[in-house]
């Protein structure tokens, strides 16, 4: 079943005592704008959490499977048996008439089929031309922090070594330290956008959209790891049009979503020091709030 | 009427220099390849085709570097050829293999006016022009798109806003600067090896006019 709307989404979460995205620039300390001391979370870094989650639920199997994987998650490196798509029939008569370039396209419309990851968020597959690229129809931009955030650095001790080299040379000690780097608390804000025509050139469905709400709302849930602390996924209001060319611009939808620190709070340290405001109120014709989470 | 202009703005941008695309760096304003794709993403239809003749820069050039953890394979078609055809096989990328970390050199805080025409280039086009600009005036000014524009990479997603009197707006950086070398546009006229044609940007009071560029290969 194929989309025939257009949503534009503002998805929320926050960090607590943890580092939601390292920056490799900067000793893995958390990213920050440098100018304005806001927190930012990368596009792909919250990709890859969907991509964990839905491999997760999945198990990796197609039509769900995740072609660009993290080895921590998966653990069951076996060979795939891949759903046919279409008639094979067709897939072999083709081959003797027609030129390369619609084998590319067969290739890519079943590299589609078999994983969730290209037809949500596209890839690029090799051969030449421009024809070997899939655009996918789920756009996500960087996630910033409403407020600036500060970046806390803690040195660790790990009482054991790596090496028995190390060992001889503290004499026994077996001692080192390490650093973690924390945000004490911070909210973020994210913006996603789904094309409805670009799901139909890669069969992204309604089911695969409900499936990456759900990704949304609960990734955080199954990316625990000592370096992250306390992540969670706080909101997420999706704004579905009821066209497939929408009905409002998406910068005015987003405008509705305020989160704002309360005014008592000077510092503050959990997801009650803010105020979330959604303005309901005359929401454009055609367009309807969903609110997730 | 066949000259339209749009105000589009964004936190972020990376319209990469073809020269350094490896560790990303940005040109310092947006390219007219760029612009013109923000126009196709709202219409596009293979009876038109749109033309940037002027870019107004309307903020100071800021700059922002990030670093990300990038996969170096793309995805092989062969492989997926042989999986297609067997039914089964192991596709899968892994990132701790296949794994480079590249530095970007990105825009910050960007907002541009650009103005484009629209050309007809098929018959329906050019028996009936109205229509498609209606069609390109009625969905800017309602915010729909094919898919949202973005300023040069996807995850820079950017807001924009139809300006019917470019003269009530506000003016155009007031800076002055030679950009040197940029790229213009890919042709497509071959279309299985596209070239790319560069232009000598000038940027008089904020604005780069297009129509007297010097465009070559």
């Amino acid at each position: 079943m194929s989309l025939n709307n257009r949503y534009d989404f503002v998805l929320v979460f926050d960090v607590r005592d943890g580092n939601p995205n390292g920056d490799p620039d900067a000793g893995n300390l958390p990213r920050l704008d440098a100018e304005s001391g806001h927190g930012l979370v990368t596009d792909v870094s919250l990709k890859r959490k969907v991509r964990n989650f839905v491999g997760l639920v999945k198990g990796e199997t197609p039509p769900f499977d995740i072609y660009v994987k993290e080895k921590a998650v998966l653990n069951q490196a076996h060979e795939k048996a891949y759903v046919a798509v279409g008639a094979e029939e067709e897939l072999k008569g083709d081959k003797k008439r027609k030129g390369s370039g619609d084998t590319v396209g067969k290739a890519r419309q079943w590299m589609c089929a078999n994983f969730f990851d290209v037809r949500t968020f596209g890839a690029v597959m090799s051969l030449g031309t421009n024809c070997g690229q899939v655009r996918g129809p789920v756009q996500l931009t960087f996630a910033r922090s409403v407020d600036p955030i500060i970046a806390q650095e803690h040195s660790i001790t790990r009482m054991a070594v790596a090496t028995e080299a190390e060992a001889e040379k503290q004499q026994g000690d077996n001692r080192t330290m390490g650093r973690k780097h924390t945000v004490p608390y911070g909210i973020y804000v994210a913006h996603g956008f789904v094309s409805s025509f670009l799901a139909k050139q890669t069969g992204f469905g309604e089911d695969d959209l409900e499936l990456l709400w759900k990704a949304l709302e609960q990734m955080f849930e199954h990316d625990r790891s000592a370096a992250r602390g306390e992540m969670a996924t706080r909101g997420l209001y999706v704004f579905k049009h009821d066209s497939e060319l929408g009905n409002a611009h998406a910068h005015a939808l987003f405008d509705r979503i305020n989160i704002k620190r309360k005014d008592a709070v000077e510092v503050p340290r959990s997801f009650g020091d803010y105020e979330v405001r959604v303005d309901e109120a005359g929401l454009p014709a055609g367009v309807s709030l969903i609110k997730r989470v | 009427m066949t000259s339209f202009c749009l105000e589009v703005s964004g936190d972020f941008a990376c319209f990469t220099r073809p020269e350094m695309k490896v560790e990303r760096v940005s040109y310092d304003v947006i390219t007219p390849s760029a612009a013109r794709s923000v126009f196709e993403a709202i219409l596009w239809k293979p009876a038109i085709r749109w033309e940037v003749r002027r870019i107004e820069v309307l903020k100071p050039i800021k700059w922002i570097s990030v670093r990300r953890n990038e996969v170096s394979a793309k995805a092989s078609v062969r492989n997926a050829q042989t999986a297609m055809n067997a039914g089964q096989g192991n596709l899968a990328l892994y990132i701790e293999d296949d794994r480079q970390q590249r530095a970007g050199l990105f825009l910050r805080d960007v907002a541009y006016r650009l103005h484009a025409e629209l050309l007809p280039v098929g018959d329906d086009a050019r028996a009936n022009p109205a229509k498609y600009r209606e069609m390109f005036l009625r969905r800017a000014e309602k915010g729909q798109c094919v898919n949202q524009p973005y300023l040069g990479c996807r995850e820079f997603a950017a807001r924009f806003r139809l300006v019917t009197d470019p003269d009530s707006e506000v003016p155009a950086l007031a800076e002055s600067r030679d950009l040197g070398w940029m790229l213009y546009d890919m042709d497509f006229a071959a279309v299985s090896d596209p070239k790319p044609r560069f232009f000598r940007a000038d940027l008089q009071n904020g604005v780069i006019d297009l129509t007297q560029a010097q465009v070559t290969a």
